[in-house]
């Protein structure tokens, strides 16, 4: 724990002098489908994320968990609510936020380096400083000796690395992750989970972590929020008390992980079904 | 607890060793390649041959047909001696920088013309409409218009051809704008970049997979504005040549011609191609796999 705080700029307690990282204040989100429908995908939703703090949402598919992140981003307005980044309301996208998605979000056309480089020349950093600084986030994650190589002759625990370079290269205080491991497979989800880890025990970045996977949720983070079926709101939170630094092989395999993990699946299994009885009745 | 292993089976049978096979198989692909070769070579004196034999024994009528001693002579003619008055290569060239000013044009316009819409909604939704009605004509039919604005020289056959190029590109550049991953904008926007780097550094890096898809319709279209601003028109040219062939009946010479716009569009797909994959190097190659 103390590397963590040492990290972080201030004091992290939740009733310290210093406002949450992110704050979603009885959030509503109403938006009109294509075919003309009015679609409620979150409602009265509230969630807080102290500075430094890991936070997990899972809830069943297609519940609304990917629209907090665009709320949080600024790229989607609530309909009603407030949402807070240390304390002031979201105004367009803030540059202190770093975004993982699902998808490769990588540049095709651009090879490896000049993929991690992307952030820094936007944010206009002269060029030989932007590459020296993308050279050792590339080392950091591994993946030296590959700068020239392009995306599509990378793996796909590559591609992730890469992008999580390109993220990272930035310093966000606030990290956004969207189911960014559902496409890997089961046996790089964890070589990537123990790469997270390590960058942000370093970074002491705030994380909103979105996934479907509760064992990845309670490997991951401090603080794992259960969403109903959509129209979604806050179900349930639950404090992950097991100590760091956690060792993603082989946490899962002790005690009280599988006791934690019974408790919120036991919780989150009725929402599952709740969720897929919905999409499977005929509207 | 482990097993006890059957007795090991002979790694190689005889003769089938790695060397071996893979000898095999580079025999196997040289001798595919000369058979192929074979026929193509058969295929081509068969066809000749019996064209010319035909048109000796005047089983065809030379008058329509021609033959290949005749379409040889007429290209070797115009080799030595020039054709109309004028060196043959002039004529090429001529008609080729016609396609090339009017490609070169016709390709930068067509892609600010298609990103520009492309990223303005507004614009895109109001112009649609009469860029349909303007896209329906068929565009040969502008060649004796631009004639008559133009004059016969060489600036009515280069907007001809840049009317064909523009038309294409812009469309696919449009589409390519429309089209981009909505993912990789959005990355990027929270990595940093301003509406104008966005622009810059992902919109239309992304269109350009679509422009590339039409750079050899688009190049092959700016040969045939060329050459059909020469039919209508014109002083010089390889247009000009099947005219003035077709005004005399000579049918070798514009056989001649349309031999020589083979060589000049081979080339140009020659060339196209090699630029082509010069810039296409971060796309995968088809069937490729990554593990």
């Amino acid at each position: 724990m103390a590397d963590r705080n040492a990290a972080a700029p201030q004091t992290s307690t939740p009733s310290g002098a210093q406002a949450p990282a992110i704050e979603l204040i009885r959030v509503n989100r109403r938006f009109v489908t294509p075919d003309g429908k009015s679609m409620t995908a979150l409602r009265d939703f509230t969630m807080t994320v102290d500075d430094g703090e890991f936070v997990a949402v899972v809830g069943p598919t297609g519940c609304g968990k990917s629209t907090t992140l665009n709320l949080i981003t600024g790229l989607d307005k609530p309909s009603g609510g407030e949402v807070r980044l240390y304390g002031k309301p979201v105004d367009g996208i803030d540059s202190r936020i770093g975004f993982v998605f699902q998808t490769d979000a990588l540049f095709p056309w651009r090879n490896v380096v000049d993929n991690v480089v992307a952030g820094p020349l936007f944010r206009e950093k002269p060029r030989t400083e932007a590459y020296a600084l993308a050279r050792r986030w590339l080392a950091r994650v591994n993946l030296a000796g590959h700068e020239t190589k392009y995306p599509h002759q990378l793996s796909g625990g590559m591609r992730k690395r890469v992008a999580l370079a390109q993220t990272f290269i930035n310093e966000p205080r606030i990290l956004l992750m969207d189911e960014p491991f559902s496409a890997l497979d089961v046996q790089t989800r964890v070589l990537m989970h123990e790469a997270l880890l390590a960058l942000w025990t370093e970074s002491g970045a705030s994380v909103v972590f979105v996934t479907h996977d509760l064992e990845e949720a309670i490997t991951l983070a401090d603080k794992v929020y259960v969403l109903t079926a959509g129209p979604a709101t806050v179900k349930s939170v639950y404090r992950i008390e097991l100590p760091r630094p956690r060792v993603a092989a082989e946490i899962r395999y002790q005690q009280d992980f599988i006791a934690i993990s019974h408790t919120i699946w036991n919780d989150l299994r009725d929402e599952v079904m709740k969720g897929a009885a919905r999409s499977e009745a005929a509207v | 607890m482990s097993e006890t292993l059957a007795p090991p089976i002979p790694e190689f049978r005889p003769g089938t060793s790695d060397a071996e096979i893979e000898a095999a198989a580079a025999r196997a692909e040289r001798k595919r390649r000369l058979t192929v070769r074979f026929w193509q070579v058969l295929l081509l004196v068969v066809l000749l041959g019996g064209w010319e034999l035909l048109a000796r024994a005047k089983i065809i009528d030379v008058f329509f047909f021609s033959s290949p001693s005749a379409i040889a002579a007429r290209l070797y003619q115009w080799i030595t001696q020039g054709a109309d008055g004028t060196p043959l290569w002039f004529h090429v060239w001529v008609t080729i920088e016609e396609a090339l000013l009017g490609f070169f044009s016709g390709f930068i316009l067509g892609i600010l013309a298609g990103v520009a819409l492309g990223r303005n909604r507004m614009a895109s939704d109001v112009l649609t409409i009469y860029i349909k009605v303007f896209n329906s004509v068929p565009r040969v039919v502008l060649a004796p218009i631009f004639i008559l604005l133009f004059g016969l020289g060489l600036t009515s056959k280069v907007a001809l051809s840049f009317v064909m190029v523009f038309f294409i590109v812009f469309s696919n550049a449009f589409q390519g704008v429309r089209e981009a991953d909505r993912a990789l904008i959005a990355n990027a926007r929270i990595l940093g970049a301003s509406k104008w780097q966005l622009t810059r550094s992902v919109i239309v890096p992304s269109a350009m997979s679509w422009i590339f898809a039409s750079l050899h319709v688009s190049f092959g279209f700016a040969i045939v504005g060329a050459i059909v601003g020469e039919f209508v028109g014109a002083r010089h040219g390889i247009g000009v040549l099947i005219q003035i062939a077709g005004g005399a009946f000579d049918t070798a010479g514009m056989y001649a011609a349309i031999v020589i716009i083979m060589v000049v569009a081979l080339a140009a797909e020659y060339a196209v191609t090699i630029f082509e994959n010069r810039l296409a190097k971060w796309r995968p190659a088809p069937l490729a796999e990554t593990h």
